[in-house]
């Protein structure tokens, strides 16, 4: 009795989440033609903006930063969801976060590669970007390791690799269960994924060990990225940049914003691929206490960030300061305000409201907000530079505009591949995590056999 | 040359055939576990948990600290700027490079033992059993030579399996 009920259980749990790997519908189809014709409309604006010049966007004197850095900086906040929860809940074995790690992991991959294109779509010569990569040339041009876009090359790419390992290693187990269960060109492709795969005890107490090993190094890496990000800025004397907390805060509001993402990804993965039995609400909400906590801390810091600017009173700062609490740039601020803190705040606070909607609500006015917090860093500062006759202003055009979406619409075209290939729930882990369960409806199960329960 | 193994709905089950394999002489080494999720709470799944793997990543840290400053250091020499009176070698800002790549050594050195350990990429042995996907646990003997032994590992293994396979391997 108890052996069929574990066998039972597994058959399901495998069947359940192999099911969108192993079944195509018309509609996948769909999705991904027009998904993929926004990315393409994206690729074909950008070489327009190369063949023309990056004069094609809004970027000119003084504001040279706009929409391209903004979404930069978005997309490796963004990032700051996956590996880098996945990594902390991994170390304090919190066991609800099986079904959870591997929807993270994948929008740090790819959230990581969309945002590192940015610095890309933003070179007026992209082709020269390979200037960065430091080694010695007989053009005698070498990197500035002074230089924070070095540290950033640097860092982004640690944890790019990093993060695409800690998501590999884990999948392989997961690779051979589809290799086992196939036939045909599934049964040779994950044949070849699975490395040989065998499951045995060392091979398992080596993945495990390595996983932790590594959960344990990308959590600095994680918080060093976004600190180096924010280094882009604050190493230079930019009114309202040059601050001494834009490294927490930047960390934060990364942290943050990838909450609120993995909330709106796993809300669609789970309607769409009808995993409602492995992504329960208990899931969003002990993520959506951890986005109030972040709520708490981004308006913490946006207070002090401000309050020390009001109190030095320097014109310059004054200026940029006044643009968004007041000025052109005020509406932005306080729908920034409201996205990021007055929606979540009783929505995530007060428990009868914090449900799956509620969750996904506030997680979309968190995007939303963590965007438009990037884009009032970078611009309203630039737009009000030490001498004030180059003050200026920035308005996006259509390329920034369509590239802008684009990105959106790659991340979406990315995991929805992803998740046609790879299941999107660690199978093996979900069976570990379902030991416990297992052996109780055995044994109620059994209880029931021998008229123990009424 | 032969090898016998038997495939085990449960845990239990799977440990009962293990002791029982032990009780028959075979020796610890030869005898092969496989299963589809780790089983760390019985005593047969948690065998091999001995690992140099976190030194190996602090090794690997090491030499990602020392690629870094050799690499900082000796480019900022062959081409010297001088900026703003800092010094040609930067180290407080070099840190950052010097932080980065050595936890990539780390990372680097980690998975590297892994594949190293686990032996992977490797080969499917021949007596492996695609049922093991299902749930079923194998247990088995590789390298039998003599019928007398061969005799006591079916015993040993037919008492809770589900069924038992002898495969010819080379």
């Amino acid at each position: 009795m108890r052996r069929h009920a574990a066998n039972s259980n597994h058959h399901s749990l495998t069947a359940d989440l192999l099911r969108p790997v192993l079944q195509t519908s018309t509609t996948f189809y769909v999705i991904t033609a027009v998904l993929g014709s926004i990315v393409l409309a994206g690729f074909g604006t950008w070489f327009y903006q190369i063949y023309y010049g990056i004069g094609v966007t809004g970027d000119n004197w003084p504001v040279f930063w706009g929409f391209h850095e903004t979404n930069f900086v978005f997309w490796i906040g963004i990032s700051h969801a996956g590996t880098l929860i996945s990594a902390i809940l991994r170390i304090v074995n919190a066991t609800w976060r099986r079904p959870v790690t591997r929807c993270a992991e994948v929008i740090t991959a790819f959230a990581l590669m969309i945002g590192a294109m940015f610095p890309l779509i933003h070179l007026g010569r992209p082709w020269l970007a390979w200037w960065l990569i430091p080694y010695p040339s007989e053009r005698g041009l070498w990197p500035n390791y002074r230089s924070p876009l070095v540290w950033d090359f640097f860092a982004i790419n640690t944890y790019l690799l990093s993060s695409l390992l800690f998501l590999a290693l884990p999948a392989i187990p997961d690779f051979a269960l589809i290799r086992d269960t196939t036939t045909g060109w599934r049964k040779k492709l994950y044949g070849k994924l699975s490395l040989g795969w065998q499951g045995t005890p060392k091979q398992w107490h080596r993945l495990e060990s390595a996983m932790h090993l590594m959960a344990l190094a990308i959590i600095p890496i994680a918080i060093s990225v976004h600190t180096i990000v924010s280094f882009d800025f604050s190493m230079a004397v930019v009114p309202m940049w040059h601050s001494t907390i834009f490294g927490p805060y930047f960390v934060v509001g990364a942290i943050f914003s990838g909450i609120a993402a993995l909330n709106i990804v796993m809300a669609i993965v789970r309607k769409v691929l009808q995993l409602e039995k492995y992504l329960q609400p208990i899931h969003f909400q002990n993520l959506g206490k951890l986005m109030l906590a972040m709520s708490l801390l981004w308006g913490y810091f946006v207070f002090n960030e401000r309050l020390v600017t009001w109190y030095g009173n320097t014109p310059h700062e004054m200026a940029a300061l006044w643009s968004t609490q007041m000025g052109r740039y005020s509406p932005l601020f306080w729908t920034m305000v409201f996205c990021n803190f007055i929606l979540p705040f009783p929505l995530l606070t007060i428990r009868k409201l914090r449900s799956i909607s509620a969750t996904v609500i506030a997680s979309v006015g968190v995007v939303i907000g963590m965007w438009l917090e990037r884009f009032l860093i970078i611009v309203p500062s630039l737009s009000y530079k030490g001498t004030p006759y180059s003050w200026g202003s920035y308005m996006p055009r259509w390329p920034e505009i369509v590239i802008f979406s684009s990105s959106f619409a790659a991340m979406a075209l990315l995991y929805l591949l992803f998740s046609k290939f790879i299941p999107i729930i660690s199978i093996w882990e979900m069976k570990v995590g379902e030991h416990p369960e297992i052996k109780i409806a055995a044994h109620v199960q059994e209880a029931e056999a021998a008229g123990e329960l009424p | 040359m032969k090898a016998v193994y038997g495939l085990f709905a449960t845990p239990e089950l799977a440990q009962h055939a293990v002791d029982g394999l032990r009780q028959a002489g075979i020796a610890e080494h030869d005898i092969t576990i496989q299963s589809s999720e780790p089983l760390e709470e019985y005593e047969f799944g948690s065998r091999d948990r001995h690992t140099s793997m976190p030194w190996i990543a602090v090794l690997g840290g090491a030499i990602g600290f020392a690629a870094a400053y050799f690499l900082t250091s000796i480019t900022q020499q062959a081409w010297p700027i001088n900026t703003g009176g800092m010094p040609i070698v930067t180290n407080w800002s070099n840190t950052i490079i010097l932080f980065e790549m050595t936890m990539l050594g780390a990372v680097f050195a980690t998975v590297l033992t892994l594949l190293v350990a686990a032996r992977i990429p490797g080969r499917l042995p021949k007596f492996y059993d695609a049922r093991i996907s299902d749930g079923s646990i194998l247990i088995g003997v590789a390298d039998l030579k003599n019928i007398k032994k061969m005799e006591k590992v079916e015993r040993a293994l037919q008492a809770s399996s589900v069924g038992i396979q002898t495969v010819g391997i080379n």
